[in-house]
């Protein structure tokens, strides 16, 4: 490797950045000269998107406390790095979500409702991967980098232009897995473009204790793919970025590593209590970095998003959470026979006798 | 599938091989990989030439990491490939445990049937080849544990060849665990398969016991058998084939009809296969039983260096001394091998 290509496949220093936490916009610092400020229309759409995310995500934690959601992992503060990386992808590519995005997952298109299925309780995967092109929610962390790394080949080699986006956070980058995925990527240049959301935390392990590299984005140069560090409550960079990922692994440049500082605003999720392992000031001091609240303030400078606007889109928002809200109320239909069909492609004689059993244990307790 | 092989004499190996290459022919969509498959031909040559026949895109060295092996499998088969990947050694398969049991099992259960994964996990297996330490496990419990899982052994060249082909037509995972020390075991192949893909098989009919065995352990088995005849035994023998889904019904017509049975494996004893099917076969075949069923296996130690193995594995004369145990009339005296 030549030094000119080494340093191509180094991140910045500093994380880049497009719009700063004050609404103002940048030069971009990063060694593509191509990476620009996305058009209005696409600043819009990542504003829309990140009010209507944001909503979904308040009217979720409500939804634990009525006792409608068995547990919840919030998105909040994680909306840029959720909705810029899914608005740079195409309906034909793939993204492999973990448990926390759903955010992520409800900009993809799928009924927030289906995206809930898992935390309410009523099935593991709630939605049909092959509709939307979204595998399930991974939560054994890094496991879905490899099932990325295997499709997006797979696609490759069908002559396909699919691209895969895996979703990791900074607690995953320390699993196997992260490594395996990322050294096979890059050794069969499949197109892979990995979103790594560093928001600080592993539940309660903090960064220091995770990993002594200079950022997560170093890392890919050790396995030959480029590393972007960027700020993840940036949506115009984390579009810029994905972006720029997603182009190099269609035209067949092989993998890229992606790093957005982030932070994750609530506990790791309703269960847990992050006054154990963090300060208020620490939460406070991010909360003026608010990924929506900067690109309002520059699309309102620019004169683009007006004070109607914003109330259009968090009406829209609002209506939204409360077809959620609706939706969640009612109880979902359960069949304890279902438990046995999707066990093997045809349910085995053992399985058989099992559902039978099954039936007959529940007609029996129906009797008066 | 066609009879490809039918009439020749292969090695376990030459079959396997040969599986492979016609499903690799017949199907576009199968892919084999794994670590040295490709230019070598795999440690025991079980991938020789297919890479040269089939090119590196469907036939491909994978970096050495079995998670990452199993992982980009379960990727390749969502966008529609069967992949039949290697894991080098028994024991080496234990870092693609998680993607095993998390996820390849699961797949299927969890999207209700959206997403299928017809893979083949090819596991060499079993001892008795004088390998060192990590070399000779036997883990069948662990995968036959895991609910979404088919899990076969064969125990002859020819049905090694149609398993084989069987389970890469399936479109549930399957780990094949193949007996590395019969690898080189002859036998005359079939032209069809010798069973259904989850049924078991009489090898040998017999009505006084009923050894019950997979893998490696037939041929004991089959040799214990014939010792038996000295004494006027007439002994039958089940090879599984098919360890999950289990095939009990045919186990629970032979031990209704012989009224007695000894499982026999590699594996150690506790918490072992043996022991789920003595607890199954009592359960429908109380009544019909003369003896508490008898269990031979390896013993409840981590495999042993090779110039001890010998007094791990099951031999003839331990599964002679288990069938003295099933109370016959007490004059029955047992040969020694």
């Amino acid at each position: 490797m030549t030094a000119v290509s080494s340093a191509r496949l180094l991140p910045t220093d500093e994380p880049r950045c497009l719009i700063d936490s004050d609404g103002c916009a940048h030069a971009d610092l990063g060694h593509n000269d191509d990476t620009r400020l996305p058009s209005d229309v696409v600043l819009l759409h990542l504003y829309r998107r990140m009010v209507i995310g944001r909503r979904f995500d308040a009217q979720a934690t409500a939804l634990t406390k009525q006792g409608r959601l068995a547990v919840y992992p919030s998105s909040h503060g994680q909306d840029a790095c959720q909705v810029g990386t899914v608005a740079a992808m195409a309906d034909r590519d793939w993204l492999f979500p973990t448990y926390r995005d759903s955010v992520a997952m409800i900009s993809r298109g799928i009924n927030p409702v289906e995206v809930l299925t898992l935390l309410r309780g009523d099935w593991h995967c709630g939605y049909d991967p092959y509709l939307h092109r979204t595998a399930p929610q991974c939560t054994p962390l890094a496991t879905n980098t490899l099932h990325a790394v295997g499709l997006a080949h797979a696609a490759r080699q069908a002559g396909e232009d699919t691209v895969a986006v895996a979703m990791l956070g900074d607690g995953a980058s320390s699993e196997g897995d992260t490594h395996e995925a990322l050294n096979i990527a890059a050794v069969w240049q499949a197109p892979v473009v990995f979103v790594v959301q560093n928001n600080g935390y592993a539940i309660s392990v903090p960064l220091a204790k995770q990993s002594h590299a200079q950022s997560l984005a170093h890392k890919g140069i050790g396995y030959g793919m480029p590393g972007l560090l960027i700020d993840g409550n940036d949506a115009a960079i984390v579009y810029a970025a994905v972006s720029e990922g997603i182009a190099r692994a269609r035209r067949g440049g092989g993998p890229t590593l992606i790093e957005g500082i982030t932070y994750r605003i609530e506990a790791h999720t309703n269960a847990d209590d992050d006054r154990r392992y963090r300060q208020s000031s620490e939460v406070t001091a991010w909360l003026a970095k608010d990924p929506i609240e900067r690109l309002q303030k520059y699309l309102q400078n620019k004169g683009i998003l007006s004070d109607a606007d914003i109330a259009s889109v968090r009406e829209d928002a609002d209506i939204r959470a409360g077809r959620l809200r609706e939706a969640m109320n009612a109880a979902p239909a359960l069949d304890p026979a279902e438990l046995f069909e999707h066990v093997y492609v045809e349910p085995t004689r053992n399985l058989r006798r099992q559902s039978r059993w099954l039936g007959e244990e529940l007609a029996a307790d129906r009797r008066p | 599938m066609t009879a490809q092989p039918a009439d020749a004499e292969l090695s376990m190996a030459a079959a396997l091989n040969r599986s492979l290459s016609d499903a690799l022919r017949e199907d576009a969509r199968v892919v084999v990989y794994g670590e040295d498959v490709a230019t070598l031909g795999g440690v025991f040559r079980v991938t020789a030439g297919l890479a040269d026949e089939f090119g590196e895109r469907r036939v491909f060295d994978s970096p050495l990491a079995e998670s990452g092996i199993v992982g980009t499998a379960i990727g390749m088969a969502m966008n529609g490939l069967r992949p039949v990947v290697e894991m080098q050694f028994d024991a080496f398969s234990y870092p693609a445990f998680e993607q095993i049991t998390s996820h390849l099992a699961k797949m299927h259960n969890r999207t209700r049937g959206r997403i299928r994964l017809p893979i083949v996990i090819r596991v060499p297996f079993g001892g008795g080849i004088g390998g060192v330490e990590h070399h000779s496990d036997s883990s069948e419990a662990y995968w036959v544990h895991t609910p979404g899982l088919r899990v076969v052994a064969p125990g002859t060249a020819s049905d090694a060849y149609w398993l084989l082909r069987q389970a890469i037509n399936s479109d549930d995972p399957t780990i094949f665990l193949e007996p590395k020390r019969r690898y080189w075991s002859t036998e005359t192949m079939s032209a069809a398969p010798a069973a259904d893909f989850d049924r078991a098989l009489v090898r040998r009919g017999g009505s006084d016991a009923t050894l019950i065995a997979y893998g490696a352990m037939i041929d004991t088995c089959l040799q214990a058998a014939e010792a038996a005849v000295e004494v006027g035994l007439n002994i039958e023998v089940i090879d599984l084939r098919t360890l999950s889904p289990l095939d009990d019904d045919t186990l629970v017509e032979s031990v209704r009809k012989s009224g007695r049975a000894v499982v026999v494996h590699e594996a150690a004893g506790f918490a072992g296969f043996g022991a789920e099917i003595a607890a199954r076969v009592t359960e429908r075949c109380f009544h019909q039983l003369h003896a508490p069923i008898g269990r031979v296996t390896g013993l409840d130690i981590p495999y042993p260096p090779p110039m001890l193995e010998q007094h791990y594995l099951p031999s003839v004369d331990r599964i002679l001394d288990a069938i003295e145990r099933l109370q016959f009339d007490d004059t029955v005296v047992m040969p020694r091998a």
